[in-house]
């Protein structure tokens, strides 16, 4: 007795209609998210919200500070990290041998990559915020998030420096070139898009970091007139906001500032990428 | 340009990669204005040979040699050479063509800029004079700011081999620059290297013995890192003095 | 000359101090919690559940467990839709569709921690808490939130996994009459197996270090959880939610929790690394 078979043609629509079906769904589910804080929090997004300092702990008023908070810890932190992993990278990548070494230091700094940001937060506490006496402050902060994502920075740089061809260094070496003008002529300008693109989303990390900072740049909801002072950020405010449930509105507006502030940040890595793509010839 | 006075000795030369020779006990001469073709079969070191004269070969890992490579009597391998300037006078084309990710123009300018020469006219005139050694010019004279790699792979090499002459090098060293080439990018190629042997030393290594035997005056026979035999190619062609010379160029082993 | 030597010698030193100043902090970072461990006794720090710091009780065994489940709960989530989108992006989407949706996906990785426990909160919890019952706040509200977090990591291991297939396995699969359909499950998954195991195990090394989405919606109760509904805390949310005011032991035992993070991942990133190297049916390297 021959059982009825389903065809393989078969299968394969009902398989393929399950996937685009979960495609569907995550991407319904990111437009969900984004819209669910866009929709509640745009309309109290206003000029004066932007530029204003709070009020009763943020119930009223605006978050300017926090804008200007963000700003100098994530940014402090790319800037700190950004000279000093690419560097690095280049250093490993262009001015060792390939050995046991270097492979233990390439896995270390891709275990530091994954490294849970709350213990760079333990770690920036005790170390800067008390050993070194600098206490909940911006430097504190912008450090602990430098340490964070310096071991990404370090890796992605070096990933697109070793995808830059040998044959490349060989040429530039063979018109007589020196190790660092071929470094600096010809790899790093090769590199270049894969090295920004990290900085980039580094950038985007130190911005959405929340644990970290709340451990070592604190919460303090004035303007920070130092590096020495505390400061709070977009995301922590957002969720002090949140979870105290001081101010709805307030929250899903600070929320919508910091995803905007993600999505153009991510717009600009994809552009950079174009750009040096047509740029370096295809 | 200037012409060729370098003369290359290998003397005793013997080139090793982690205790292993791939080349040993060298001994031969390159001769001012003329094409030596040297010809072997797979492993005979004859690309070892060719990375040992600008000292390409210091950046693998284990390398070690004997011996000396005399450059107008010098070795260039003594402490203290200036290795960067080295490889500007003995200038390497490599085997597939390798134009960096730029325009045709900074291909051809980048030796020059790391040499510190940057002003626009002096590049302009040596450009014009390289393309037109390298039988170039008339093709990409209009398109010098195009991407490079939009060229055909005959174009290419030629290209390489133009971005070599732009630092007026003395000896020109190419290493099967026509694998992978058709014909006609072969035939300029070689037509190239009869006009610029007026003025430079060349080695040119190749797999392709009918392609010593019309492109060179000179031939040496490498096998399994030692020189057989070396002489002047219709000689070495037809009356080898050598029995591994005349198995080789009959088809007997490759 | 003597400038590429003065560069390499400055390369060098900047080189250095990143590289020890990050070994410092692991070196820093067990220093401060070995020693409890010890004095408090690895049984008895690593299974007993009795967390209680005001009494010098350092037993960490429900947050470990919470953890893992949390973990175990999100890499389900993830592998079955990242496979999907991996298969999808790859195989059945034309190649304008592809690579317009992938930055789309790169877009999901970077929406913060905060965010989505906040949209957890709002809107998934009181879900639970309304068809399936209990408080809402559970392993399974953090499963679900963590699982869409690392969708992102998953897929675009998975989908270069995918990739590295020499097409060569594909054509010679359709020329012998499969369907596409078969072909992805008889040859590409399976020759793609080490990368995908790899990409699920580098998501959970995610999954088990993300804090403050966990934090909203899993309850932070202090039981082993007891189903899928119960309310969890993990390790990443006690050293959170307890850093602020702790101090002398109690601080060290956080540290100590710390340590257990960073061993564990260390274990994920290890075993990563050892599947991905595996060799595929014909002794070639992944």
């Amino acid at each position: 007795m021959k059982m009825p078979t389903i065809s393989p043609a078969f299968t394969q629509r009902i398989a393929v209609g399950l996937m685009w079906t979960l495609t569907g769904i995550t991407f319904a589910v990111l437009v969900f998210i984004l819209a669910f804080i866009l929709v509640h929090g745009l309309p109290h997004v206003t000029w004066t919200f932007l530029t204003q300092a709070p009020r009763s702990m943020g119930r009223e008023g605006g978050i300017f500070p926090m804008i200007l908070g963000t700003f100098l810890v994530a940014g402090l932190a790319v800037l700190v990290a950004a000279p000093i992993g690419v560097a690095t990278a280049v250093y490993l990548s262009e001015y060792t041998r390939e050995g046991r070494l270097t492979a233990v230091i390439r896995f270390g700094a891709d275990c530091l990559a994954g490294v849970p940001s709350i213990i760079f937060g333990l770690f920036g506490f005790v170390f800067f915020a008390i050993t070194l006496g600098l206490g909940l402050s911006v430097l504190s902060g912008s450090l602990t998030l430098a340490l964070m994502v310096l071991p990404t920075i370090i890796r992605t740089s070096e990933e697109a420096i070793r995808a830059v061809p040998s044959s490349y260094r060989e040429v530039s070496l063979g018109l007589g070139g020196t190790r660092w003008q071929t470094v600096f002529y010809v790899v790093l300008r090769s590199a270049l898009p894969g090295i920004s693109t990290g900085i980039v989303l580094s950038l985007g990390r130190s911005i959405s970091e929340t644990a970290a900072v709340m451990l070592t740049a604190g919460s303090a909801l004035r303007l920070p007139r130092s590096l020495f002072d505390s400061s709070r950020t977009l995301a922590l405010h957002f969720y002090l906001l949140s979870r105290e449930g001081i101010s709805m509105p307030n929250a899903y507006a600070t929320a919508s500032v910091l995803i905007i502030a993600i999505l153009a940040l991510n717009l600009l890595a994809y552009a950079l990428m174009r750009r040096f793509a047509i740029k370096v010839g295809r | 340009m200037q012409t060729a006075t370098a003369t290359i000795r290998a003397q005793g030369f013997t080139a090793s990669f982690d205790g292993q020779p791939a080349v040993r006990g060298l001994d031969l001469e390159l001769f001012p204005r003329e094409r030596l073709a040297i010809i072997g079969p797979a492993r005979s070191g004859k690309t070892t040979f060719l990375r040992s004269l600008n000292r390409l070969n210091d950046l693998l890992p284990g390398f070690t040699h004997s011996g000396k490579i005399l450059r107008d009597g010098k070795d260039i391998y003594a402490a203290g050479v200036d290795v960067a300037e080295l490889r500007r006078k003995v200038g390497m084309v490599y085997a597939t063509p390798v134009p960096l990710p730029w325009s045709i123009y900074d291909n051809l300018a980048y030796g020059l800029r790391l040499a510190g020469i940057r002003e626009r006219s002096r590049l302009d005139e040596r450009m014009e004079a390289a393309l037109g050694y390298a039988f170039l010019w008339n093709e990409v004279k209009d398109r010098l700011h195009e991407p490079a790699n939009v060229l055909s792979g005959g174009q290419q090499q030629r290209l390489c081999i133009a971005r070599v002459l732009m630092l007026e090098p003395e000896v020109l060293v190419l290493d099967e620059p026509c694998s992978g080439l058709d014909p006609i990018s072969t035939a300029k190629i070689e037509d190239a290297l009869v006009a610029l042997k007026e003025k430079h030393s060349i080695v040119l290594v190749t797999n392709n013995t009918k392609q010593a035997a019309r492109a060179s005056d000179r031939t040496a026979f490498f096998l399994l890192g030692a020189l057989i035999e070396v002489g002047p190619t219709a000689q070495l062609f037809t009356r080898p003095t050598q029995k591994q010379t005349n198995d080789y160029l009959m088809g007997q082993f490759g | 000359m003597k400038r590429d030597r003065v560069i390499g010698a400055i390369l060098l030193v900047v080189a250095m101090s990143a590289i020890s100043g990050l070994a410092l902090i692991t070196v820093f970072i067990f220093r401060e919690g070995v020693p409890i461990i010890l004095r408090v006794g690895a049984k008895q720090f690593f299974l007993s559940t009795d967390w209680e710091p005001s009494l010098g009780h350092f037993g960490i065994l429900s947050m470990l467990v919470g953890s893992l489940v949390v973990t175990l709960g999100a890499a389900v989530i993830g592998v079955v839709f990242s496979l999907g989108l991996a298969i999808v992006l790859t195989q059945f989407s034309p190649p304008g569709l592809s690579s317009a949706l992938k930055p789309v996906i790169e877009l999901l990785a970077g929406i913060p921690s905060v965010v989505y426990g906040f949209v957890g909160v709002v809107t998934l919890v009181p879900l639970i808490r309304h068809w399936l019952g209990g408080p809402g706040l559970s392993v399974l509200a953090a499963s679900i939130v963590l699982g869409v977090m690392i969708l992102p990591t998953i897929t675009s291991i998975a989908i270069d996994a995918l990739q590295a297939v020499p097409r060569s396995y594909l054509e010679g699969s359709i020329a012998l009459g499969a369907t596409r359909w078969q072909t992805v499950t008889m040859v590409l998954l399976r020759a793609a197996r080490s990368g995908l195991v790899a990409a699920v195990i580098l998501g959970m090394g995610r999954a088990i270090g993300e804090t403050m989405a966990v934090i909203m919606v899993a309850g932070n109760a202090l039981d082993v959880p007891r189903s899928l509904l119960a309310p969890v805390r993990t390790l990443t949310s006690n050293i959170a939610l307890e850093m602020g005011y702790a101090s002398g032991e109690h601080r060290q035992a956080l540290f100590a929790t710390g340590v257990t993070l960073f061993v564990i991942i260390t274990l994920f990133n290890v075993a990563a690394l050892a599947v991905s190297r595996q060799r595929d049916g014909r002794g070639r390297v992944r």
